[in-house]
């Protein structure tokens, strides 16, 4: 299925790629699993636009994406508030609208957040590599070519009736994420808290951390109080697996909070991001502040499960408003 | 590690062995196609289950896993594949080759011989797509890492760091002694099996002396 041009990007930004949940099962291959860095907006995006949860979107970084639209088509913009425009006007987030051919979004800089989302009815129509069309940028697979979005880059959808019946969809505004420093991000020790010293692992749990401008989509990089290890420990362990959200300390003691970009690892790990608030972690913005707090992983799996129904109830919502409304056309006529 | 997966370690140091094991208990894994299990990353020593936990209850999984780790294969692995690996040793292919030879206190040939002399085992595959860790090296040729890191390694660059040696699949940043350079495809997403090497494979290096014109 040719999928038809719908933006052409007038620029990048400061970085734009095309990404979708993520590519899995590639692990023993060396291959991370990429993804959207916030995949409840990313998520949401797409179940706005009446996509499928996993339909790839574009995701931004800062400020500086201008695309314009090549046809008429129903966009979302979800996560961090980048102060998105169509054309001279606002462009809402957390809902979907209508864009008209020749109209160009833009955003010019960030309110809340750091990485905003757009779907697009359809979803941005790249190659699957790998099971995945998510950009994997270590090796440039993936995604549009493999790279990060250019000027001049042309982007196309997938075919989809009548797009326009999905636009004015509107995310309960009570169900945003907030995304404001100081963040707290809930954590569940492990796998190797027990090599850190007792003092370290209680600075890591009550010490406020600022993020690095180093930071970037394979990891946010954190300065503050050492978290020492245990004496006559080495700085490094035997190569392992790594997931995002893990909690990495180098021999310097400043936490490394691994993102989708990375497989394997070899440094300890004191504890990891519970999976509820992962999403958070794309949003984190250099200069912010961190605290971590620990939980049991009971208190995880059951934040993860609220967290999920934040995504289920709107979708059961969107299809009994569905059933009530008598579905009109784009040419304003009741539909069959 | 965290709420979404299991680091399951089989053994403390790094050996044949052990990461026999942890090929084994992925292949088992695998077969058993539990759902809600997303990806099975091996290492060394170990192998990282990573689950969705609202897909299977964690308690369950570890039971299974636990389960399936105390029954291992009868039939074992199959045969692990060879790998024949074309080398250009040292001038500008292997920058660090000097500095090694001079490190170990020997000659650049010797260097090339003890690095071409030993079969070395695929441990895991990891740091960039397709990166084979190789091992072990020789005992009389580790070496410590560089000082400095380099921010760019060119592709097919092969490097020694203590008891291992790899191949960089893509440019990217390392900090390993690079010896020589290979002209092999590592990694190619578009082929079937995109990684050249899996974990268990036997890799040999051959020197190659660059042709005259």
């Amino acid at each position: 299925m040719a999928g038809a041009n719908v933006f052409e990007v007038l620029s990048p930004g400061i970085m734009s790629t095309v990404q979708d949940l993520g590519r899995f099962g590639c692990a023993r291959y060396g291959v991370a699993a990429s993804g959207a860095l916030d995949g409840f907006a990313m998520r949401v995006g797409n179940i706005l636009v009446g996509n499928d949860e996993n339909a790839a979107v574009v995701e931004t970084t800062l400020m500086g994406l201008r695309m314009k639209a090549l046809r008429d088509t129903v966009v979302a913009v979800t996560g961090g508030n980048l102060q998105p425009r169509s054309g001279r006007e606002p462009l809402p987030l957390w809902r979907s609208k209508r864009v008209r051919e020749g109209e160009a979004i833009s955003f010019s800089g960030p309110v809340s957040g750091f990485r905003s989302y757009v779907a697009v009815a359809g979803g941005f129509q790249v190659a699957a590599v790998m099971g995945s069309r998510s950009t994997n940028l270590a090796s440039g697979f993936g995604g549009f070519e493999g790279r990060a979005l250019r000027k001049g880059d042309i982007l196309s959808v997938g075919a989809v009736e009548d797009p326009v019946r999905f636009a004015d969809r509107v995310f309960p505004p009570e169900r945003v994420p907030v995304y404001a420093s100081p963040w707290r991000l809930r954590i569940v020790w492990g796998p190797q808290d027990d090599h850190f010293s007792e003092e370290g692992r209680q600075t890591f749990v009550t010490a406020a951390f600022s993020v690095s401008p180093d930071s970037d989509r394979t990891g946010i990089r954190l300065n503050g109080a050492a978290v020492g290890r245990k004496p006559g420990l080495e700085e490094s362990i035997i190569s392992e697996g790594i997931l995002s959200g893990a909690i990495q300390v180098p021999g310097d003691g400043q936490p490394i909070i691994i993102l989708g970009e990375t497989a394997s690892g070899g440094y300890r790990k004191i504890a990891t991001v519970v999976s509820a608030d992962l999403h958070l972690l794309g949003q984190i913005t250099p200069g912010d502040e961190i605290r971590f707090e620990a939980v049991s992983m009971e208190t995880a799996v059951q934040a993860l499960r609220e967290l999920q129904h934040k995504i289920d109830d709107f979708k059961r919502r969107l299809s009994l408003n569905e059933m009530k409304q008598p579905r009109i056309s784009s040419d304003g006529m009741p539909g069959p | 590690m965290g709420d979404r997966s299991f680091l399951v370690e089989l053994g403390e140091k790094i050996s044949p062995d052990v990461n026999c094991r942890v090929q084994q208990l992925m292949r088992q894994l695998q077969d058993a196609q539990l759902e809600g299990v997303r990806e099975l990353a091996p290492g060394y020593r170990s192998l990282l289950v990573v689950f969705d936990p609202l897909a299977i209850a964690p308690d369950y999984l570890r039971e299974r896993i636990t389960e399936i780790d105390a029954h291992p294969l009868s039939a074992g692995l199959p045969p692990a594949k060879q790998v024949a690996v074309p080398v250009f040793y040292g001038g500008e292919c292997g920058p660090d080759l000097e500095a090694v030879a001079a490190h170990l206190g020997t000659s650049t040939d010797e260097v090339i011989r003890l690095h071409t002399g030993t079969i070395y085992r695929v441990y895991m595959i990891g740091f960039t797509p397709g990166y084979p860790y190789l091992g072990e090296l020789p005992v009389e040729l580790a070496v410590p890492r560089r000082s400095t890191p380099r921010t760019r390694v060119p592709k097919g660059s092969v490097g020694i760091a203590q008891r291992q040696t790899g191949i960089y699949p893509v440019e990217s940043p390392g900090g390993w002694q690079i010896i020589g350079w290979t002209p092999i495809e590592l990694f190619d997403p578009g082929r079937p099996l995109p990684s050249l090497l899996e974990m268990g494979d036997q890799v040999k290096f051959e020197a190659v002396r660059p042709v005259e014109i």
